[in-house]
């Protein structure tokens, strides 16, 4: 599934948060969506998402609007995996991965052998097939990030948006989570995700889109990502480097001012 | 972590042994449907006057006007049939107001429309028309739930969250009980107040067929409104922007719930006065047997909330207690020690 936008404006609470954006996603591409707190990385996903509606501007799937695709058609092809994923009940993981079957699913009926046999892939896929009858309230963070992931990866949508899948991690997490969502990408899903680390975002991601105060400052592959852009988004000076050939980004010291 | 986090049960609690796999399911629902059934025919047999009840029902059968047939066509069965159908939709309607709002401790009537149904019965009975016309009490009950419902819609509209459906809730419940003792005190006979009184208290007593008949069809299309919520309410475990990304339209799931919840719950509290505990401990007992699945859980909570109450009365029945305690009380006196130790649990979880 294509998604575009033009011009696309969102306001919360009053207060403009996104504007003039234009964003075009494809299949089979890992964007890393970057910019400082505040800068409407959040809202992107979430309109982009379908969950909050958009002030201004036009948003497409396929060159359908979302009241043409549908809140269930949506459903199918777009997956989204929001920051404070958290499970109410204490449910076993199995069962929550589970739910990413949910919109493929007739009413009342069961799980279907596909609906089994995505589930098994996704637990496979985020290696927590050997937790699934855990709870997740006795589950790491990691493992618990991981196992909200597979619920994602089992809708078996073309889109996967993840909002700060890394962001609690330790580092060991942080790289299995990324490699797993590129590698989701490789399989020919679109795969969005807000990143916070600069260099994970270049080393991970095709392209990388950088917000700053609701408007789109780079879109681009990382080698774009300039000291100057960092700078005026982020209000840091940035440390570079190379290592077998893959650059990393080290925000090192706040600017004067 | 909030306060409203600190309520959500985070772990499993002891009976998490049984995993309830698709055909544990089926059983578990079979087992405790057949238990309901079994509960329905026991009450049919309990009672103060010595029945025998299989020749009563061959007397019924045969058309025969006996006191025996009487005794059962219209005094035991309405009080069975009454007791399965108003504890199944506590247990469901329980289920699903824990399943929406995400919180163990929410009850039937945490949205208020237990409190307006109360109110609805008692403005009937206080006019006067429930003495010329005897269906108007539960017909004002279900009056009050609906009026409520639709209050309460009014009141949170379309975009708005869990916090202001309690809130809303709780400002009606307020509002009607405030209204129910204003009638009381404006009730200008001792014996009529007193007889407002012990109907809110809840009971299974001296109830007929008719309205058996009137509770019936809104009960059960409430019933099908807060069944189908299922898979809404899975989805929902995993908060609002999951559920709804997952395809579930959320405002479109808060009306069906506050519809089905004044069905079920409106008509129930209508014929039977305020029976509280049912609807919050009918589904924390069962909840570890779905594994904590908060869709598994409305029907087999329906079953349990039926055979607690159906228990519960036959109980009060057995007693050797004069005058009979009302269910309602007696619902209240062994369900508010089950939640303050489900209280104590949470806070040792949390």
């Amino acid at each position: 599934m294509r998604i575009e936008t033009r011009g696309l404006g969102a306001q919360l609470g009053g207060a403009t948060v996104l504007e003039d954006v234009r964003l075009d996603l494809r299949p089979g591409e890992m964007v890393g969506l970057i910019g400082p707190n505040g800068a409407g990385k959040s809202t992107l996903l979430r309109v982009v998402a379908g969950l909050v509606a958009p002030s201004a501007g036009s948003l497409r799937y396929d060159g359908k609007t979302l009241n043409e695709i549908g809140r269930a058609g949506l459903a199918r092809q777009l997956s989204f995996l929001p920051q404070d994923g958290e499970a109410h009940w204490p449910l076993r993981v199995d069962h929550v991965v589970a739910l990413g079957r949910l919109p493929h699913r007739r009413p009342f009926a069961g799980m279907s052998a596909h609906d089994h046999e995505a589930v098994e892939r996704a637990l496979v896929a985020a290696e927590v097939a050997h937790l699934r009858r855990r709870t997740v309230g006795t589950l790491s963070g990691g493992e618990r990030m991981r196992a909200l992931i597979a619920r994602a990866l089992a809708v078996e949508a073309e889109t996967l948006l993840a909002d700060e899948p890394v962001s609690a991690l330790d580092p060991l997490h942080q790289l299995r989570i990324m490699r797993l969502l590129t590698s989701t990408a490789r399989d020919g899903a679109c795969v969005v995700a807000v990143l916070h680390d600069l260099t994970l975002a270049a080393r991970f991601c095709d392209r990388l889109v950088l917000l700053s105060a609701g408007r789109v400052l780079l879109d681009g592959p990382p080698s774009k990502l300039s000291d100057g852009l960092i700078e005026e988004a982020y209000g840091v000076a940035a440390l570079r480097g190379e290592h077998c050939g893959q650059p990393f980004v080290l925000p090192w010291s706040p600017l004067s001012g | 972590m909030t306060a409203d986090d600190a309520m959500m049960v985070k772990r499993p609690l002891v009976l998490d042994k049984a995993h309830a796999e698709g055909g544990g399911y089926l059983r578990l629902a079979i087992v405790l449907g057949l238990l309901m059934l079994a509960m329905t025919i026991l009450s049919l047999f309990v009672g103060y006057a010595r029945l025998d009840v299989p020749q009563a029902l061959a007397d019924s059968f045969h058309g025969a006007r006996s006191l025996p047939a009487l005794v059962l066509i219209e005094l035991r069965l309405p009080r069975a049939l009454l007791g399965c159908l108003v504890g199944f939709s506590l247990g469901v309607t329980g289920a699903a107001m824990q399943g929406l709002l995400r919180n163990p401790l929410a009850e039937p009537g945490v949205i208020g429309v237990s409190g307006a149904a109360a109110l609805g019965a008692v403005i009937a009975f206080y006019s006067g028309i429930a003495a010329v016309f005897s269906l108007a009490l539960p017909l004002g009950g279900v009056v009050g739930a609906i009026l409520a419902a639709i209050l309460l819609y009014a009141l949170v509209g379309r975009g708005a969250g869990t916090m202001t459906l309690i809130l809303a809730g709780v400002a009606i419940t307020t509002f009607a009980g405030a209204l129910t003792s204003l009638v009381l005190n404006l009730s200008p006979n001792p014996y009529a107040a007193m007889e407002i009184v012990f109907w809110l208290m809840g009971s299974l007593v001296d109830r007929s067929m008719p309205q058996v008949w009137l509770v019936l069809p809104l009960m059960i299309v409430g019933w099908i409104l807060l069944l189908s919520s299922a898979a809404a309410l899975d989805a929902l475990t995993l908060g609002e922007d999951t559920a709804q990304s997952l395809g579930f339209n959320l405002s479109r799931l808060r009306l069906q719930l506050i519809a089905g919840s004044a069905l079920a719950v409106g008509s129930a509290v209508a014929v039977t006065g305020a029976i509280g505990f049912v609807g919050l401990v009918a589904p924390h007992i069962l909840r570890p047997f779905v594994d904590h699945r908060p869709g598994r859980l409305l029907l087999v909570s329906g079953f349990g909330g039926a055979i607690l109450l159906l228990g519960a009365d036959i109980v009060a029945r057995l007693l050797p207690i004069y005058p009979e305690l009302k269910l309602g009380v007696l619902t209240s006196l062994i369900g508010a020690p089950f939640l303050f130790s489900l209280i104590y649990r949470l806070r040792q979880e949390a």
